[in-house]
């Protein structure tokens, strides 16, 4: 196979080895039905509850405040529409941010016509919301505060412990979407006062189409899916046996090693970030420089646009994302580097690299030597850059 | 979702650059939308025939392509012979566009068509059937810069 670079573990990662292996059994062997009687049944049924106390006990959660969903989408439409439903008596009105992912977003808005307000945070030029702007929001009809834990694009930690005093102080639900920081960076919901969180398994080398919501257990929502009795009544269907036992291995995994990850992943994403600036001019790095997750590298490069810098990247080998409208399906880049304040052209020449605990300081030389030549060749394609040139030499 | 012949117009653009003193340029797009087209067309004074065309194009692989194709399409033939170089004749050239990329091909035959009202401009001439351009790209880069 030629040489492929994969930076792309926002979008998704490989499952590791050791989860495939822990998937397997459940296949082919332990295949019963975990709500049987039998105890062939029982196997499926224990192995099942072990990934459940695995996830709890990363979150500092009780078990039963684990429902598994098939993925990061489905629990953050699950977690709003569910709350907004419960405190409809109390009032309408909820708070969340203008860079949530598409699945917090839409569903706002989705609530906004059933009749809902929703006041949509403002960001600074790093992507953090203000806890002043939070608080000045809070009404008295607030019943949810929905704010991600780290963003999926420029990979800014927002100040999650600290929201969450907030909206324990004025009794209203948390809930954030975790999907990029679950397995990635530490989560405690009791110290973060986190009342509902989001996570999606094959975002840290977990299966796809499988993940959880973690609900505080006061918090009593309608389920999901009517049906059967599975995940306490609230999400019927057969439960995903290797999907749940894949993310659970998988969250194991993360948790014992997730001290030394971050400090390897932040040394390469470090790495890379330096070499991008001092090798390629007319760079700005998006994002918060230090409330960032370990993996994630963001720029704009000037006067290029985003999808032609992805097919470029493509060609060597090299996997990439962008927030441009070409790779959005849409007129418009990104809302959320519109968010922070990029006008539309730096926004459209927006490139994210996700890195994996894999990454190595060898490939971030082969990725910046390749973004040179490629850089320096769609500028010198670009009437932007020709404009840019001629206007410096005249005031020169 | 690229033909091939796209992904080779991308990654081998031809005819990239400008000419100096160009006999007409046209500039269409926005940099707001993510596509910029720019022109230059080299024409013989007495015969009306392009002898030469460059182009300079920032956005996506489709953009490029199309502004690629559409300087092979138009040179050589006469200004009148260029304006009936439509969008259509350059997409199919590219052995089609995905359905969100046909906007491409529209920016390149304005683009052609900037450029050739740029060179009736600059030489009091009427060329018959063609009409004034959009407005230029530089007034909604202003706007994006305060």
């Amino acid at each position: 196979m030629s040489k492929l670079i994969y930076l792309d573990n926002a979008a998704t990662t490989a499952v590791r080895p050791e989860v495939f292996e822990a998937m397997k059994p459940h296949f082919l062997e332990e295949y019963a039905n975990p709500s049987s009687v039998y105890t062939f049944a029982q196997h499926s049924a224990r192995a099942v509850e072990n990934a459940r106390s695995q996830i709890a006990d990363m979150l500092h959660a009780k078990t039963s405040e684990i429902y598994f969903t098939a993925g990061g989408s489905e629990s953050d439409n699950w977690a709003i529409k569910a709350i907004a439903d419960l405190k409809k008596e109390k009032g309408k009105h909820i708070i969340t941010s203008k860079i949530e992912h598409h699945a917090v977003l839409h569903t706002c808005e989705y609530l906004e016509k059933q009749g809902y307000e929703v006041t949509y945070l403002n960001v600074d030029e790093n992507g953090l919301i203000s806890l002043e702007e939070l608080k000045a929001s809070i009404r008295p009809d607030t019943i949810l505060i929905s704010i991600m834990f780290a963003n999926n694009e420029i990979g800014t930690i927002e100040p999650i412990a600290e929201i969450g005093k907030i909206a324990k102080e004025h009794n209203i639900i948390f809930h954030t979407d975790a999907v990029q920081a679950f397995a990635h960076v530490p989560i405690d919901v009791e110290e973060m006062n986190i009342d509902a969180l989001s996570a999606s398994g094959h975002k840290f080398n977990g299966p796809k189409g499988i993940g959880f919501l973690y609900l505080r257990s006061n918090i009593r929502i309608q389920p999901l899916i009517h049906g059967g009795a599975q995940e306490r009544g609230k999400r019927a269907g057969t439960i995903n046996t290797p999907g749940i036992v894949g993310m659970g291995k998988a969250a194991e995994l993360a948790q014992k090693e997730m001290d030394s990850r971050i400090e390897k992943e932040t040394q390469v994403r470090d790495y890379l970030i330096q070499k991008i600036r001092d090798n390629i001019p007319y760079v700005k790095l998006n994002g918060d420089e230090q409330k960032r997750l370990p993996n994630n590298v963001n720029f704009s490069f000037r006067f290029v646009e985003g999808e032609a810098l992805l097919l470029m990247l493509d060609r060597a080998g090299i996997c990439g994302s962008s927030g441009s409208a070409c790779t959005s399906g849409s007129l418009d880049p990104s809302h959320v580097l519109l968010a922070i304040g990029l006008p539309h052209e730096i926004a459209h020449g927006s490139l994210r690299l996700t890195l994996s605990e894999e990454t190595t300081k060898e490939d971030a030389d082969y990725v910046v030597e390749q973004l040179q030549t490629i850089i320096e060749k769609l500028r010198s394609m670009s009437p932007l850059y020709e404009d840019f040139v001629k206007g410096e030499q005249k005031n020169v | 979702m690229y033909s091939e012949k796209v992904m080779d117009h991308f990654t081998n653009p031809r005819n990239v650059g400008e000419i100096e003193n160009a006999s007409g340029v046209g500039t269409v797009g926005n940099a707001k939308c993510g596509d910029i087209m720019r022109i230059y067309l080299d024409i013989d004074e007495d015969t009306k025939v392009i002898k030469d065309c460059k182009f300079k194009t920032f956005g996506c692989g489709a953009a490029v392509a199309t502004s690629s194709m559409a300087t092979e399409l138009v040179m050589g033939k006469t200004i009148y012979e260029a304006l009936e170089v439509t969008n259509k004749a350059v997409m199919e050239a590219l052995d089609g566009l995905p359905p969100v990329k046909v906007h491409c091909s529209l920016l390149a035959e304005e683009a052609i068509h900037a450029a050739l009202w740029d060179y009736a401009q600059n030489h009091g001439i009427v060329i018959e059937g063609l009409s004034e351009p959009k407005a230029d790209i530089h007034e909604g880069e202003e706007e994006n810069e305060e």
